[in-house]
């Protein structure tokens, strides 16, 4: 199906000669699932069916306490300094955003009253402006009315640099204005098809103007408030421990009927994450653990004994592979991997193609990862809308060969292709990680029988992902031929996500290796796509740009996606909880429950 | 009580003497830690969504921009009007953060060194006594195993016998409880049992080994024996004249060993999530949070320094000849 008769199906929608359901079978037949379906019909203007609700409960509290172990606890719970998910998921035990994401990457409300659309107004056909009506008749924990005066304080609070928010990204390009009590503007300076970024989500919990206003900018940590939240959330602030424990009760006035069914919620931190499984699988001591990074197998195991489940939630982290563009073993101007190098085996595109048919995703998976690792040759593949189905696995080493001999490389005596005097040998890094080094060798296995030599090399992970710029081992320097890490994705906009393909974000020295372009790919073809994105208001065809930049990349071997990574939790058999995999853990606390 | 015939002129020599040894301690602790490689906004710097201006911001804010020697000089003058500093991560007072953690490691960690003192004197003079016997040969055997596994093994398979196999013990360590009256303390010594068990083992082992050879060294000289000559029962002998002068060296050991009540034990606070001063070390070292950690190590050192003047004290106590000059 392309484009032109997607459009008509849509606007058959549109003039009620077919059927919501009609459309998303269409699609379905054509291999879109449902949830991209309705997405493309909300975002071409056709209202949203409301995901109906599976909340049970007929009222307020009565579930006992909610017992939550996050084997990292939050160290603060105000979420405009919350650095990591822990903090943030804390601060979402009190704290709400306008808008959260759902685990297909659509919006729900929470603070506003509907999501802003074309119909209903809320969107400018400009892109330059977005309306959010809020919710009436909320209040704070305190009592005090939560009105338009609130939201635009955040705004005013996040964007001074002085203030250092960590959300200051989402505000400081934006305008806010109050339109009445209970309605706010947001406006860009330039198109934006990427709207709901400020007071959605994970950066956009609103804190209580009346507490924090004489804490703007440079007294921002002295407000007592930082440690005793009170925000609009399902429970109320009782005790705060640093790392080690959360405490609140249910909220009595919370903004939404029936909810929250749980009397009071704790957060425990600390330990590691095996044991946290343990807590809730085996002896049930806690009802919830976040964050599960343990293998599959010792899952499954945990799992057997039928006290609490496995919750595996979508979202767009991916381990992948990266090839340097540079040389990364010639200095130039005190830096290797330098722009104006160019890596003598890796750019020729036959070596890369080779390099692709020897990386063996399904084996990683089915023998490493697991339910906690989908294969996919993708860099970018989710929300479902923005997967591409252009990039099939190709595990083929005879083919590698094929290949190689093809384009003049050949075999040396010890076995190791050569050109020219190159030879095909490689140093592979990552950090320090079972399953990632039991990846590196299954990949340094199918090089070896195509001519490659591959060196294994491990970095612990505090050295590998910090900013340290004295130190060479860090993933942003890439200072070696592959190397492979997850990259998460934290909205459902590939916006920053697709930065790893831009020229100008190439990390170098003079931007301390900051850039998000790690292999250094300098394409005129990726940056015009890109630039596409940016302006592109029609959310179809942008997401086709997208995926157009995702083929670019895998189909230049520049990077090679190897597994999704996703949100993996415990829950006890009778706890329901959605989790989203764009959003906080706790995004949807206020509509957990268990059954009776 | 001999106690007076420590001079106060010892006392005050001694706690003198402290004042240098304790500066001298927190320019290496600070020099250290400012030196180390590390920042505790480094995670900022990959994160997309952190513009470096914040980075900066925080940076000034905090001080980390100065020369060590003026942070020094910074930390040293708010540490003597009673400002331990302010956790650049929990944006909190380093000794609220402190305090906070203080009973649950006093409790856990203090009824582990009690337990294992418990267990460990009579344990180790009654081997003494009777060298090479069963018992000895069994308290021993013991000890060394006691000794060999490390906390993280014995707390491991504890855990497992009994919250997994036996679902007797809950393996998280929670500090608020809200039962009340008798319940609540009962909630706090089942959850307490494992992690104090551990620890207890540990470190009485490896008491119970000094302790026997101890009173080894004593109960062969010859004062002992003209005791025994002098007709006293063998119980006298050895509670009055063995044990006294045999315990001298293991006041000196579990002295030393108090700070670590302060400090707290990290792994197996990690293993059963105890909330002590242990784990918020070590959590405060991964995110280089080293207003926290300057804190928790300076306390530390102050009680080593001070544990060993009450060692020093006790000699004299224990042992009239030890003179005070």
């Amino acid at each position: 199906m392309n484009e032109r008769e997607l459009r008509g199906l849509i606007g058959k929608v549109k003039a009620g000669k077919l059927s919501r359901r009609g459309f998303v079978q269409a699609m379905m037949a054509v291999g879109i699932g449902a949830p991209a379906a309705g997405q493309i019909l909300m975002h071409s203007g056709v209202a949203m069916a409301q995901s109906p609700s599976t909340y049970k409960p007929t009222k307020r509290g009565g579930g006992g306490p909610l017992k939550l172990l996050w084997w990292q606890g939050p160290t603060l719970l105000n979420p405009h300094f919350a650095v990591g998910t822990k903090d943030q998921d804390g601060s979402r035990l009190f704290y709400e955003p306008l808008a959260a994401w759902d685990g297909e990457g659509n919006l729900k409300p929470k603070l506003a009253a509907e999501i802003p659309t074309k119909e209903n107004g809320g969107l400018s056909a400009d892109g330059l402006s977005v309306t959010w009506k809020l919710k009436q008749g909320v209040t704070w924990h305190d009592g005090k009315p939560f009105t338009a005066d609130d939201v635009v304080f955040n705004w005013e609070y996040a964007k001074d640099p002085a203030t250092a928010a960590y959300t200051i990204a989402s505000y400081q390009d934006v305008m806010v204005e109050k339109v009445d009590q209970y309605t706010v503007k947001v406006k860009f300076k330039k198109a934006t098809p990427f709207w709901a970024d400020a007071f959605v989500g994970t950066r956009g919990m609103l804190i209580p103007k009346h507490l924090f206003a004489d804490f703007i900018g440079a007294k921002s940590r002295d407000a007592p408030t930082n440690l005793k939240p009170v925000g609009t959330g399902p429970y109320m602030f009782k005790d705060f421990k640093p790392g080690d424990l959360v405490t609140g009760v249910a909220n009595p006035n919370y903004h939404q009927a029936n909810k929250p069914y749980f009397d009071s919620v704790e957060m425990k931190g600390g330990g590691d994450a095996v044991s946290a499984a343990r807590a809730v699988l085996q002896t049930g001591e806690f009802d919830f653990a976040w964050n599960l990074q343990v293998e599959d197998e010792i899952l499954t195991r945990l799992e057997k004994g039928g006290k609490g489940k496995v919750s595996v939630t979508p979202g767009g982290n991916i381990e992948f592979l990266l090839m340097n563009t540079t040389d990364p073993w010639t200095e130039v101007d005190g830096e290797r991997s330098s722009l104006k190098t160019k890596h003598p085996t890796l750019s020729d595109p036959e070596v890369r193609k080779a390099i692709a048919l020897l990386v063996d995703n399904k084996s990683i998976q089915d023998h490493i990862y697991g339910r906690t690792g989908p294969a996919t040759r993708n860099f970018l593949y989710g929300p479902p809308r923005f997967d591409s189905k252009n990039n099939p696995i190709e595990f083929n080493v005879d083919k590698a060969n094929d290949i190689l001999e093809k384009a003049g490389w050949k075999k040396g005596a010890d076995g190791i292709r050569a050109k020219d005097g190159k030879k095909l040998k490689f140093v592979y890094q990552t950090s320090i990680n079972q399953p990632r080094q039991k990846t590196q060798a299954i990949i340094k296995q199918a090089a070896q029988k195509a001519g490659i030599d591959i060196e294994l090399k491990s970095v612990t992970a505090s050295v590998f992902f910090s900013s340290d710029v004295a130190n060479p081992d860090t993933y942003t320097k890439f200072y070696t031929d592959l190397e492979m890490y997850t990259t998460t994705m934290g909205q459902p906009d590939p916006g920053t996500h697709m930065l790893q393909f831009v020229s100008t974000e190439a990390a170098t020295k003079a931007n301390k290796w900051q850039g998000r372009n790690i292999t250094r790919w300098q394409s005129p073809e990726a940056d015009k796509l890109y630039r596409e994105t940016e302006a592109e208001l029609d959310p179809v065809k942008r997401a086709a740009l997208f995926i157009k930049l995702n083929d670019l990349a895998i189909q230049n071997q520049i990077v090679m996606g190897i597994v999704q990574r996703p949100t993996v939790s415990a829950m006890t058999a009778k706890l329901n909880a959605q989790i989203s995999g764009w959003d906080n853990n706790t995004s949807d606390l206020s509509d957990w429950f268990k059954d009776a | 009580m001999q106690v007076h015939r420590v001079s106060r002129q010892y006392v005050i020599r001694k706690l003198l003497i402290m004042i240098p040894s304790l500066l001298g301690i927190s320019i290496v602790l600070f020099a250290l830690l400012a030196l180390a490689p590390g920042d505790p906004f480094d995670e900022l710097a990959t994160n997309p969504a952190v513009p470096p201006e914040v980075r900066a911001a925080l940076r000034a804010k905090f001080g980390l921009d100065d020369p060590i020697w003026m942070r020094y000089w910074h930390w040293l003058i708010a540490l003597l009007q009673g400002d331990w500093g302010f956790s650049f991560v929990s944006r909190m007072d380093v000794s609220t953060l402190i305090l906070q953690r203080l009973p649950v490691t006093l409790v856990v960690i203090g009824a582990s060194q009690i337990l294992a003192i418990a267990i460990a004197i009579p344990v180790g003079v009654l081997a003494a006594t009777r060298p090479y016997s069963l018992f000895d040969q069994i308290a021993n055997t013991f000890a060394f195993i006691g000794f060999s596994l490390p906390t993280f093994f014995t707390g491991l398979v504890l855990i497992l016998v009994f919250s997994i196999q036996l679902d007797w013990l809950p393996f998280v360590y929670r500090a608020d409880i809200s039962a009340t009256g008798w319940e609540f303390y009962w909630e706090h010594i089942k959850q307490s049992i494992m992690p104090v068990t551990v620890l207890g083992l540990f470190q009485g082992a490896a008491l119970v080994r000094f302790v026997r050879s101890s009173v080894l060294d004593v109960i062969r000289l010859d004062y002992v024996t003209t005791a025994r000559s002098k007709g006293i029962g063998e119980r006298k002998v050895i509670t009055r004249h063995v044990v006294r002068t045999a315990l001298i060296p293991v006041v000196t050991l579990v002295a030393l060993q108090m700070p670590i009540v302060f400090s707290g034990a990290v792994v197996t606070e990690q293993i059963f999530r105890v909330p002590g001063i242990g784990s918020l070390l070590i959590t405060s070292m991964l995110s280089n949070d080293t207003p926290v950690v300057m804190g928790v190590t300076f306390v530390s050192a102050c009680l080593v320094v001070f544990f060993n003047l009450i060692a020093d004290i006790l000699y004299g106590w224990l042992d009239p000849r030890i003179a005070f000059r």
